[in-house]
C-alpha cells in the first residue's frame, strides 16, 4: 500500500511572539487541511512532536476534540522525521486511510542547553561544558575537514547559498543574502564554524496530511507520493553528539543507514534525485551528509560547492528554500519544513527559488541527538 | 587548606600522584569505554572491568568554546570572566577517544595528531570550600 501527502502547511519560521508553539503548531494544521480541501474532523489520526512547547496532544484543545488517536512524537531534531514515519507506517499498516503529521516549537533565544539526565549522562558532562550541539559539530566538522582535504571555502560557500536561497523564499526567516567575505569575516563561534555558519533555534509550526495512496485523487488532484520513510539510530562506532568517549573502530553514520534503507524501498539511487534537503543545522554538517547521503564522494564536496551544483540550478539542488541556516530550527517542525518545501517544489510552486525542468522526485534528510537520522523519498 | 574533590567519582584515579583516566573494558569483546558502565555498548555483555585509561594521548580533534555555555554549565566565571576553552577528543593508549576540555584555547596551539597529557585542574570552587576538580588536556611540551 502507497502513502500519498494530499496537503501541506506551514507557520512561517522565525518568530511569532504574540503566539505560543502550540499556536504556531495549530495554525499549520489548519494551513495544511485549507490545503488538502478537509477538515480536522476529516482526520483519523494524528502524530506530533515539539521539544520546548507542549505536548503536541494538547492540540485538540484547538483544533476539535474528536477523539481521534494522536501519539506523541520525541526523537530530538529528528523528531519531524520519526513522526513522519511513524503516520506513514499507520497508512501502510492499513489501519487509517487518512490523518496529519504535525511539528512545532517556540525554544529561548540562544544555544540549546540540553540536560545530561535526559539523554543517559552525569551531569559533570553538562557541568564542565561538554554538551553542546554546537561543539560536537564544530568537532566532527574539523576532523571530516582534515580526513577528506575540506577547505574553508567549501563551509563560506554552503551558507553563501543558503542565505541567497533564503532571501528567494517568502516563508524564510532570514530573508537577507550575505556575501562571501560577510560569512568568511563573521566571528569565530566554534572552531572552524563562524557565526553565520550556524542555525539558531527559532519558532514555527509544519504540518501534512497524508492518506492511503488509493484514495489519494478523491482527496486531491495533485497527490504526492511518500515512497519510502526510514529512521534509524546509531551503530557502535560512528561519531555522535553526546558523546564522552567514542569507539576506535568506524561504523556508519546512521544518515548512512537511513538513507541506504530509504534508497531500498523507494527501488532508486541518488543520481535519480531531483531536489534535496539535508540537515544543515550549520555549514559543516550539510557539506558531511551530502556524502553520508550518497549524493557524492568524501571530499567532492568541495569541488560542487565551486561549481554551484547545489545551488537551484545546479544538478543537485540542496535546501532551496534556505535550509536549517536561513529559516532556524524549531526542533519540533524543522524535519517536516524539509518535507514541506519539498513538496512545493514537486508542485512547482516554489516561484523565484523553483527548481527549474519540473523536478519530480525529491529527497529529505534531518539528523537528531544522539545519533537519530530520519529519510524521506517523495515523487509526483 | 581546601579539599580537592573530583566532578564525579570514577572519572580518574585520585587522590593520585600520577593520575589515569579510569574506563571500563569489556571481558567479552574487548572494547572499552569512557566513563566506565557497567554494561559493555559494543556487545551488550554485563561482564566488564573498570581499567585505566592512561594519561597520555593523541589529539583526535578539536574546537574552541567561543561563548559561555548557559546552564547546566556550571563553573564558577561570570559573563565577564569567561575565558574561551579548548575541547578535544583524545585517542588513548586504552583504545578509546575520549572528549575533553584542552587547556589551549588558540587555534595556532593545536593541532590533530599532536601529543596530549593528562592534567587535573580545579574546575570551581563550592560553598563549602571544596574544590571540584575536573579531567582536562593539555599538549605535550617537547623538553
Amino acid at each position: 500500500m502507497d502513502v500519498a501527502i494530499i496537503g501541506i502547511g506551514l507557520h512561517r519560521f522565525g518568530r511569532s511572539p504574540d503566539m505560543t508553539g502550540m499556536q504556531q503548531g495549530a495554525s499549520a494544521v489548519r494551513a495544511a487541511l485549507t490545503d488538502a480541501g478537509l477538515s480536522w474532523q476529516d482526520m483519523q489520526f494524528a502524530y506530533g512532536g515539539s521539544q520546548d512547547a507542549g505536548n503536541a496532544d494538547a492540540l485538540v484543545n484547538e483544533l476539535g476534540l474528536t477523539g481521534l488517536q494522536f501519539t506523541n512524537i520525541w526523537n530530538g531534531c529528528a523528531t519531524g522525521g520519526s513522526s513522519l514515519h511513524a503516520a506513514y507506517s499507520a497508512i501502510k499498516s492499513g489501519e487509517y486511510d487518512v490523518g496529519v503529521v504535525v511539528g512545532f516549537d517556540k525554544h529561548p533565544r540562544g544555544a540549546f542547553n540540553p540536560q545530561p539526565k535526559e539523554w543517559g549522562l552525569d551531569d559533570w558532562y553538562g557541568e564542565t561544558g561538554l554538551m553542546l550541539t554546537t561543539q560536537f559539530f564544530a568537532l566532527k566538522t574539523q576532523r571530516y575537514m582534515h580526513d577528506h582535504g575540506i577547505t574553508e571555502d567549501a563551509l563560506i560557500r554552503v551558507s553563501e547559498k543558503a542565505f541567497n536561497n533564503g532571501s528567494l523564499t517568502p516563508t524564510a526567516w532570514r530573508q537577507q543574502a550575505f556575501s562571501y567575505e560577510e560569512i568568511a569575516n563573521s566571528a569565530m563561534v566554534s572552531h572552524p564554524l563562524r557565526k553565520y555558519m550556524f542555525c539558531s533555534p527559532a519558532e514555527g509550526g509544519a504540518a501534512l496530511i497524508i492518506c492511503n495512496a488509493d484514495k489519494a485523487h478523491q482527496y486531491s488532484t495533485n497527490p504526492l507520493f511518500l515512497k519510502a520513510a526510514a529512521v534509524r539510530t546509531r551503530h557502535y562506532g560512528s561519531f555522535e553528539v553526546f558523546a564522552p568517549s567514542q569507539a576506535m573502530t568506524v561504523a556508519d553514520a546512521p544518515t548512512v543507514t537511513a538513507s541506504n534503507a530509504a534508497f531500498e524501498v523507494a527501488g532508486i539511487g541518488p543520481e535519480d534525485i531531483d531536489v534535496i534537503q539535508l540537515q544543515d543545522t550549520d555549514s559543516g554538517t550539510e557539506i558531511m551528509h551530502m556524502a553520508e547521503n550518497g549524493f557524492c564522494d568524501h571530499g567532492e564536496q568541495e569541488k560542487l560547492l565551486r561549481e554551484g551544483a547545489t545551488g537551484i540550478n545546479g544538478r543537485m539542488p540542496i535546501n532551496t528554500d534556505g535550509g536549517c541556516l536561513a529559516n532556524g530550527e524549531p526542533v519540533g517542525a524543522s524535519g517536516l519544513r524539509q518535507v514541506y518545501e519539498v513538496c512545493v517544489q514537486l508542485r512547482g510552486e516554489g516561484g523565484a527559488r523553483q527548481v527549474p525542468n519540473q523536478p519530480k522526485v525529491g529527497y529529505t534528510h534531518v539528523y537528531g541527538a544522539p545519533g537519530i537520522s530520519g529519510v524521506n523519498i517523495i515523487t509526483k | 587548606m581546601s579539599q580537592h574533590v573530583p566532578m564525579h567519582e570514577g572519572l580518574f584515579t585520585w587522590p593520585s600522584r600520577k593520575p589515569q583516566l579510569l574506563g571500563s573494558r569489556c571481558n567479552q569483546c574487548s572494547e572499552a569505554s569512557f566513563p566506565a558502565q557497567p554494561d559493555c555498548r559494543n556487545c551488550g555483555s554485563r561482564d566488564t572491568d573498570i581499567v585505566e585509561l592512561g594519561d597520555r594521548g593523541t589529539l583526535w580533534t578539536w574546537t574552541i568554546q567561543t561563548f559561555m555555555p548557559k546552564q547546566p554549565y556550571h563553573s564558577d566565571e561570570t559573563a565577564e570572566t569567561f575565558r574561551p576553552y579548548g575541547v578535544g577528543y583524545v585517542e588513548m593508549p586504552g583504545g578509546v577517544r575520549v572528549e575533553a576540555r584542552l587547556q589551549a584555547n588558540s587555534p595556532e596551539d593545536l593541532q590533530i595528531g599532536m601529543p596530549m597529557q593528562l592534567d587535573i585542574i580545579p574546575f570551581r570552587t563550592e560553598e563549602n570550600g571544596e574544590q571540584k576538580m575536573t579531567f582536562s588536556f593539555s599538549p605535550v611540551m617537547e623538553t
